[in-house]
């Protein structure tokens, strides 16, 4: 097991090399960079010397090569500061300058990052409890009022877009009970310290948001858990666990439902990078300050350096989600424990 | 008339005991959306303490129905609408009255006390029948603390000593193995732990061995009767197989169609049986003393009709010298490399010859029977024939009229024309046609990759190919779901003859099927034998069945060939002690020849360096298969070769 997460590890490195690599050329594909729409602006004002130009590229490293700008970012290559050549890229920990922000782009992604994390965690919360006794209920009185009633409001849940459902709700809360749902907190704590009133203020605005895009997920899980616990429910092994006399509750529990979590489990990698990079258009819509729109942003403006070290820490999330999602079945199920080692 | 005679035993016993169980007038149907069916139709029949009922019948006849009934675990969609399944076990008797489970809710907790404590049931799969999740032990503990008040270490003990008693060489490890580290058999004997492990007054076996071989099936056979005598409970064996109910019942139902249709004690069933189904039912058997040339009678016969396509074998070649095999193989092995992934990636190889320098020669318009248990290499056998696996060492030759083919050696090209002169049939009727293509896409399938005929003539192909198998053409258009099992494996056959092929490669094809459908099965490959001149390389465990349809049997075991011989040679004379062991292990559907049980093949005629001198085989390859006269070949241990061993 320790030989199979060291290899794992070991497998992760030129996956994510290849992974940044294509990052970089897919930003960079686009004519043009960050400063041809600065330039182009500057011309505007009539103040754009040529010289001028060349020291912002000179600047921003913009007049090197692609590959030089790559293995810089990427911290293989070493630039000039101070007169001294250091290696300062991603594998320093240093990931570029936002040019649009005119920040490391560490101290642009930071609060963001965080309330991102906030508002997905407590989705996916949401979707889980939501969707697992809906699904259960649905799976086990299979083709009862009850289902098709549940199966009915999840295909509404599944159809209706996301920013739609936003758009109505923030109308309804505005209209109907003058709250703004926009955002995730009180304008008085924007950029304020953390505090007790402050994390209040979060919680209250997440409720609106977590719905908004929780729906979607929730209805796709129910119908997942749903189908999952149908091919178990008639599996042998479930008739076995009956005829030992086990109540019907507690052998739906420690049998069929144990081996339907499998594909849950699995969906762990796919969960994570979610957590980070979806729900943008919902995120616009509210005017929610978390991730999305800002990684939007940054792929129209070229912002290479801020959208690529994004992309790049989705991948890695990526990359990291499923190595967890491998260990814990691992855990969880002994086939794939035992089994692997066996059949090798 | 039958109910009749069976409800005057009845009666004659009542004296005595009172029956653990006796089922009165139950009737059982489902109901389902295309509208009501009933599976089962006012049946009567009792379980007498301590004895062994046999419930015979088809699939489909209703008998799993029975037993489910009896557990309270029909499905939701069946409903009894009557009659009584009044259960009289010791604990019933002190509270005064036998319980009446027919009227008792499935989930309440009354019937969850009988079932698994008092009535339990092991089912046909052992594969499946498990959970793989939960360990061994965590299973048979649940179930006896469910029941029964000992808990922890106690109970762990008492799972223990079952796991002994079912034969598990190390009880205590295996509480705490998952169901799939373990082989077939010993998950069988978990399963039988775990229904034991409350000592029920009544066991009820669904098809308990028909997925195993006939060695396990013996034991586990042998295992129940043990069990049986030591624990004092009745046994309610379900099965379709008449060979073990010869062997183990002592009075036996007859179920068709949802009724009984023939009850009474062994002797009466199987020297006087009255009623016209298990007549044909025992003629459909395929046994060993069955005259040369003497059929099996199915149950439905298939009228097969040859059409004018197929008798214009346009394929049929010149064959220059008729005498010469069609398929030769020499030398045949594959090796397997097995790591063992140890901590920190320190690896051990094991090797496992899969198939070990097999040789055979196929004669042509001949069938050769190849017989062997799970895992000795048959099927890796076969696959190296198809070309889906490509041996280390040896040859296949097919002659093909006046050239001979080095098969293992053609091109991606040349292969394609090879392919149409050798087909397979396969063992699973469900998994081996696509749900998604009709019958007539299915058949015509190989004509269309071959680029043989237009569409009329593929048509007209087809339509033949389905009078061949006696199938009806109008059904060309269906789907493979709206065919039994017994008609999806003559769907595969057609399939397998549209290319009118010279050699079939059949795989366990008719393991997957009832007694009467495997006889129709057999009498079609038959005549299809004799009608088109084929020749067949028929893969089976069954060794009945390989008597019934080979000219030559080969028996193979760990890889390796280990006697060859013409079929009349073979089961009358076994030389080899694995080949007297795999018949000493046949249950036969007669009361004259009962298993010996006492003298049962055990695991150590399977181990090929613990067969007694000269057979012993230290697996070197030096033993050699000798000529015992008459073309029967037997391996032995090269001294022996000389020509000492003529006994």
């Amino acid at each position: 097991m320790f030989g199979y997460i060291v290899h794992r590890l070991f497998v992760m490195i030129p996956t994510l090399l290849v992974i940044s690599a294509l990052v970089f050329i897919i930003i960079q594909l686009p004519p043009g960079d960050y400063l041809t729409t600065m330039i182009n602006e500057l011309r505007a004002q009539g103040e754009a010397g040529q010289d001028k130009i060349a020291f912002l590229r000179k600047e921003y490293g913009l007049d090197q090569p692609m590959v030089v700008q790559y293995l810089t970012w990427v911290g293989l290559w070493p630039t000039e500061v101070n007169g001294e050549y250091v290696f300062n890229g991603m594998l320093q920990g240093y990931f570029g300058y936002s040019f649009a922000e005119d920040k490391p782009v560490a101290d642009v992604i930071g609060e963001r990052m965080f309330l991102t994390f906030v508002l997905n965690f407590f989705t996916i919360l949401f979707i889980y409890i939501v969707a697992f006794p809906i699904g259960v209920y649905s799976a086990v009185r299979q083709y009862s009022v009850g289902d098709y009633g549940l199966t009915f409001i999840g295909y509404l849940g599944l159809a209706t877009p996301n920013f739609l459902l936003a758009l109505i709700l923030l109308y309804v809360a505005k209209s109907q009970f003058g709250v703004d749902v926009g955002g995730l907190m009180d304008e008085e704590y924007i950029g304020q310290p953390w505090s007790i009133g402050k994390a209040v203020s979060v919680l209250e605005h997440l409720i609106v948001p977590v719905i908004v895009i929780g729906t979607s997920g929730t209805a796709a899980m129910i119908r997942r858990l749903r189908a999952n616990l149908l091919d178990e429910l008639h599996k042998q092994y479930v008739i076995t666990a009956k005829a030992k006399g086990l109540p019907p509750g507690k052998a739906l529990r420690k049998y069929p439902l144990r081996m339907s979590l499998n594909p849950f489990i699995a969906d762990i990698g796919n969960l994570i990078p979610d957590v980070v990079s979806g729900s943008a258009i919902v995120s616009v819509v509210l005017g929610l300050p978390t991730t999305g729109p800002m990684l939007l942003n940054s792929l129209i403006n070229q912002d290479i350096y801020l959208a690529g070290s994004f992309l790049m820490f989705v991948a890695f999330l990526t990359v990291v989600g499923m190595l967890v999602s491998d260990l814990a079945l691992a855990l969880l199920d002994p086939r794939i424990r035992l089994g692997a080692e066996a059949s090798k | 008339m039958d109910a009749d005679r069976e409800k005057n035993r009845v009666g004659e016993n009542r004296a005595d005991a009172p029956d653990l169980l006796s089922i009165r007038d139950l009737r059982i149907s489902f109901h389902l959306p295309e509208g009501t069916i009933q599976a089962v139709k006012g049946i009567n029949f009792r379980i007498p303490p301590g004895k062994t009922v046999a419930l015979v019948g088809e699939s489909g006849s209703g008998k799993s129905v029975v037993s489910q009934a009896i557990m309270g675990i029909l499905p939701k969609t069946a409903k009894i609408d009557g009659g009584k399944i009044d259960f009289c076990d010791e604990a019933a008797l002190a509270a005064g009255a036998p319980v009446d489970i027919a009227k008792l809710n499935r989930n309440s907790a009354n019937m969850r006390k009988i079932r698994g404590g008092r009535i339990s049931i092991i089912f046909q799969e052992p594969m499946t029948s498990l959970s793989p999740l939960h360990t061994v032990g965590d299973q048979i503990i649940e179930a006896l603390e469910l029941h029964r008040s000992e808990r922890g270490k106690a109970s762990e003990k008492l799972a223990q000593d079952m796991l002994a008693m079912v034969g598990f060489p190390d009880p205590e490890r295996a509480l705490k193995t998952y169901p799939f580290e373990l082989s077939g058999g010993l998950r069988q004997r978990a399963m039988i732990a775990m229904a034991l492990v409350c000592r029920p007054a009544l066991l009820i076996a669904d098809e308990p061995t028909t997925a195993l071989d006939v060695t396990i099936q013996a034991q586990i056979l042998k295992l129940i009767r043990d069990l049986q005598e030591e624990l004092g409970m009745a046994v309610l064996i379900i099965t379709h197989d008449l060979g073990v109910v010869a062997n183990v019942a002592d009075e036996i139902v007859v179920m068709y169609h949802g009724e009984i249709m023939e009850a009474g004690t062994k002797e009466d069933i199987f020297n006087n049986p009255q009623h016209p189904y298990l007549k044909a039912l025992l003629k459909a058997v395929p046994r060993f003393d069955m005259e040369p040339g003497e059929r099996l009678v199915p149950i439905r016969e298939i009228k097969s009709k040859t059409g004018h396509l197929l008798k214009m074998r346009d394929a049929v070649p010149i064959v220059s010298d008729y005498d010469a095999p069609i398929l030769k193989v020499e030398g045949l092995t594959k090796t397997y490399t097995i790591k063992k992934g140890g901590f920190l990636g320190a690896k051990k190889r094991n090797q496992v010859r899969a198939v070990d320098h097999v040789s055979f020669e196929i004669p042509r318009g001949k069938c050769l029977g190849l017989v062997g248990e799970s895992g000795c290499g048959k099927t890796t056998l076969s696959k190296i024939l198809m070309r889906a696996l490509s041996p280390d060492e040896g040859t296949v030759t097919f002659h093909d009229g006046g050239v001979d083919l080095d098969v293992l050696s053609l091109s991606r090209d040349a292969l394609i024309p090879f392919r149409r002169k050798m087909q397979f049939i396969f063992q699973d009727p469900f998994s081996s046609l696509n749900p998604r293509m009709t019958v007539f896409d299915i058949i015509t399938e190989p004509l269309v990759i071959h680029k043989v005929g237009d569409r009329t003539e593929q048509r007209e192909m087809a339509a033949e190919l389905m009078e061949l198998v006696g199938l009806d053409v109008r059904h060309l258009n269906r789907y493979p779901h709206s065919f039994s099992g017994g008609q999806r494996q003559r769907i595969g056959i057609a399939r397998a003859l549209a290319l009118k092929p010279e050699l079939l490669i059949c795989d366990e094809p008719v393991s997957a099927l009832d007694v009467s459908i495997q006889a129709q099965i057999l009498n079609l490959l038959k005549d299809l034998q004799a009608k088109l001149g084929l020749s067949y390389l028929f893969i089976s465990h069954n060794l009945a069945v390989v008597d019934y349809i080979a000219d030559d049997i080969a028996v193979m075991c760990r890889g390796r060939l280990v006697e060859h011989a013409p079929r009349e040679l073979l089961f009358r004379n076994p030389m080899h002690p694995y080949t007297k062991g795999l018949l000493a292990a046949v249950p036969e559907p007669s009361l004259d020849k009962p298993l010996d049980f006492a003298h049962l093949m055990n695991e150590k005629a399977s181990i090929p360096d613990q067969w007694p001198a000269p057979f012993t085989d230290l697996g070197d390859g030096q033993n050699r298969m000798v000529d015992m006269g008459n073309g029967h070949f037997v391996r032995v241990q090269p001294e022996a070769a000389s020509g000492a061993l003529v006994a």
